[in-house]
């Protein structure tokens, strides 16, 4: 079936060095000495206790850590450097090694443009379903975050709602930003067992990922950390990512808000080899600059674009798959702006190889979907992924006896080498080529094509269905961590 | 009807589908050596093929070179097939007959190349003047093989001017509306179409083709 095939970013023909060696080996510096001598908050009595028990400089009070750089430096050894996100359906498994670029939604907006009236309502969990059907029928989206939060739902078990939800609506590998507790990562993990029907095929094939989200400037969320220690035990594989932002929770230079948030990162990390060494992990990121004006932080503009690749410089240095943010933008419709961030930010993410890349769908600095920016960003993945394949050079394709054939005049339309490669052209969806005239009688463009086709495949698209028995189970286990 | 014979059809228009003119000369030929009628051999046969890759573009399943290279391939049997057809008289029905050129003073004809295949496709039996064609020789043409349409391409703003004198040349020798005239070209507009009272214009060879069936009330 065509909809299970997944297109993902491999092999890339085109490089780009943001970073010197040099330079990230300062950066890196710079981290260690950060978390030596500045140190990191790790608000949660078990990372306090971990870090104590390796002689960390543990400051109770202030439940601030500082760490000798061996002590990181040993623990980030034991990260392992590939490994696979299982899917419910193993075909659509994704190697993280260093070789794909795989597209995620976004997450976790709280309003959505409503694909039938147009109009921007709050979210709910029907969107969460919608939402992940629509991402499981196209080959670009390769795996889901939470794309928007179930709001009709109790709060203490919402993060389980909306996995439920993303199981129950696509074959594709989950990856959540919004589990970060106790109560509800040990439920999930029990929802993860049943699923992948017991704790060793878990580990083997785990078909969920977390995300949680540091606390910059150099801190964490104690929530977050329980959590991602009971995902490691677990085997999940678990990602601490840096929202650290120019001029507010970083400084204003670049240099210095990469260190900032790298610090976060892999102390965090280094807190989670040392509790459970060789689990899997993954560096994440979605770093970007403050507006000077407003202080408004919506994501991309330049600042965003260069952090989009020199992120992946260090997650690389640490031998680590990333997770990187992209398609932010501050656009209130899909519109210049929003195309404008999107191509930059994601060719940027992409062209170093980031391993996942968050995500399609979102306006107005991750608040808003829009099933029609949602089909446009996958557009943009499409014409990255073919700028990434590059230009082959080789007898075949220099086209000499179609060269000679043809000769100065006439033209190549009607030469089998030209027939033979008319399909290596990239086929636009929504790039309007159409005549002047044409457009003028409609009027109409991208955005109007981008949504009725979500519409066409909210309709039509039904995805493999999951075991009622195991929905039902999820059922009984987010029954007990909602309040009575 | 022998089974042979539909195999023959078939065989016809997929060569027209694989844009195969060494094929479909051998098939017209083979169509001539049995008695074959010659309109049944393009109508049953090649223009079946003709059609389905129309209908494939249309779709989008289809692209320009496939188009391109069915309609070498069709013009290819239809020559073969033609002293036939003169010796028996008939004459293969058509959209229409068509002449096209680019204006005197311009040699830029890709896009009229276009129009001329996508037209040949469709039906249009087309005669393609080539480029740095003076409006004397085309409405000669013109007259010569009684085309109902002209053609008209010109690229640059320098020449497009052409394009009004040769309207105004046959409106002075009262040809029209008997030859209607499709102007074409990146800077052709359809305010300039207006302005210079072409029959009409299109921005791209798909829309020529749609204008030139209006143009001759087949539309």
């Amino acid at each position: 079936m065509s909809h299970k095939k997944i297109k993902t970013i491999s092999d890339p023909k085109i490089k780009l060095e943001v970073l010197t060696k040099e330079e990230i080996i300062k950066i890196h510096e710079a981290t260690l000495n950060i978390i030596e001598n500045v140190g990191i908050r790790f608000p949660s009595k078990r990372a306090l206790e971990i870090w104590e028990a390796v002689g960390a400089d543990v400051n109770h009070d202030k439940k601030i850590v500082k760490v000798k750089p061996y002590l990181i430096e040993d623990a980030l050894k034991q990260c392992p450097p590939k490994y696979v996100l299982a899917a419910r359906d193993p075909q659509q498994d994704l190697p993280l090694d260093g070789n794909h670029v795989c597209l995620g939604t976004d997450g976790c907006g709280v309003e959505v443009i409503d694909i039938n009236t147009g109009e921007k309502r709050t979210t709910e969990l029907q969107d969460v379903r919608d939402i992940s059907r629509v991402a499981d029928a196209t080959e670009e989206v390769a795996f889901h975050w939470v794309p928007v939060s179930a709001q009709d739902t109790p709060a203490e078990a919402r993060g389980l709602h909306e996995l439920k939800a993303v199981w129950e609506n696509s074959t594709k590998h989950v990856q959540t930003e919004s589990i970060y507790n106790v109560e509800e990562a040990k439920a999930s993990m029990e929802m993860l067992e049943i699923l992948a029907g017991g704790k060793d095929k878990l580990r083997e094939r785990p078909m969920l990922s977390l995300m949680q989200c540091t606390a910059p400037p150099l801190g964490h969320d104690g929530g977050s950390l329980d959590a991602a220690l009971i995902a490691a035990e677990y085997g999940v594989p678990t990602g601490f990512m840096t929202m650290s932002s120019c001029l507010t929770t970083g400084p204003a230079t670049m240099a210095g808000t990469l260190a900032v948030g790298n610090a976060e990162v892999v102390a965090a990390t280094a807190l989670l080899q040392l509790a459970y060494p060789g689990a899997p992990v993954f560096y994440a990121a979605a770093l970007t600059a403050t507006d000077p004006r407003s202080g408004a932080y919506t994501g991309g503009g330049p600042e965003d674009f260069l952090f989009g690749a020199a992120v992946n410089a260090l997650s690389d240095f640490y031998n680590i798959p990333l997770s990187m943010g992209s398609f932010a933008t501050g656009a209130k419709e899909p519109n210049w702006q929003a195309g404008l961030e999107g191509g930059l930010s994601t060719f940027m993410a992409s062209v170093v190889m980031s391993d996942m890349l968050l995500g399609c769908g979102f306006l107005h600095g991750s608040r808003i979907w829009s099933y029609a920016e949602m089909m446009m960003d996958c557009e943009i993945f499409s014409i990255i992924h073919k700028m990434m394949q590059g230009i082959v050079v080789d007898e075949e394709t220099l086209a000499m006896d179609s060269i000679a054939s043809v000769g100065p005049g006439g033209h190549f339309l009607a030469q089998k080498h030209t027939r033979n490669h008319t399909r290596d052209l990239f086929m636009p969806q929504f790039l309007d080529r159409r005549p002047y005239t044409l457009w003028e009688d409609k009027k109409d463009d991208a955005r109007d094509w981008a949504t009725a086709k979500a519409k066409k495949i909210l309709k039509e698209h039904q995805p493999d269905p999951l075991d009622e028995k195991i929905s039902k189970e999820f059922e009984r286990i987010i029954k007990s961590v909602e309040k009575k | 009807m022998s089974e042979d014979i539909e195999k023959l059809y078939k065989d016809m228009a997929q060569s027209i589908i694989d844009g195969d003119s060494d094929i479909s000369v051998e098939l017209a030929q083979k169509a001539i050596a049995i008695n074959m009628p010659p309109l049944d051999a393009i109508t049953k046969g090649f223009v079946v093929g003709v059609n389905y890759i129309g209908d494939q573009f249309g779709l989008g399943e289809a692209f320009l070179p496939e188009l391109v290279m069915a309609g070498e391939a069709m013009k290819a049997a239809v020559a073969t097939l033609e002293p036939e057809l003169l010796k028996l008289g008939e004459a293969r029905e058509t959209m229409g007959r068509v002449v096209l050129a680019t204006v005197e003073g311009d040699i830029h004809e890709i896009g009229k190349t276009l129009v001329g295949t996508m037209l040949s496709a469709s039906g249009f039996e087309v005669t393609d003047l080539g480029v740095d064609q003076p409006a004397e020789k085309i409405i000669g043409k013109a007259l010569e093989i009684n085309a109902s349409i002209i053609g008209l391409s010109a690229l640059l703003t320098t020449t497009m001017v052409r394009q009004r004198e040769l309207i105004e040349e046959l409106d002075k020798e009262n040809l029209r509306p008997r030859i209607k005239v499709m102007v074409g070209g990146a800077p052709i507009t359809r305010d300039w179409a207006t302005k210079i009272k072409a029959d009409g214009t299109s921005e791209d060879a798909v829309g020529a083709v749609k204008l030139a069936k209006e143009l001759v009330g087949k539309a």
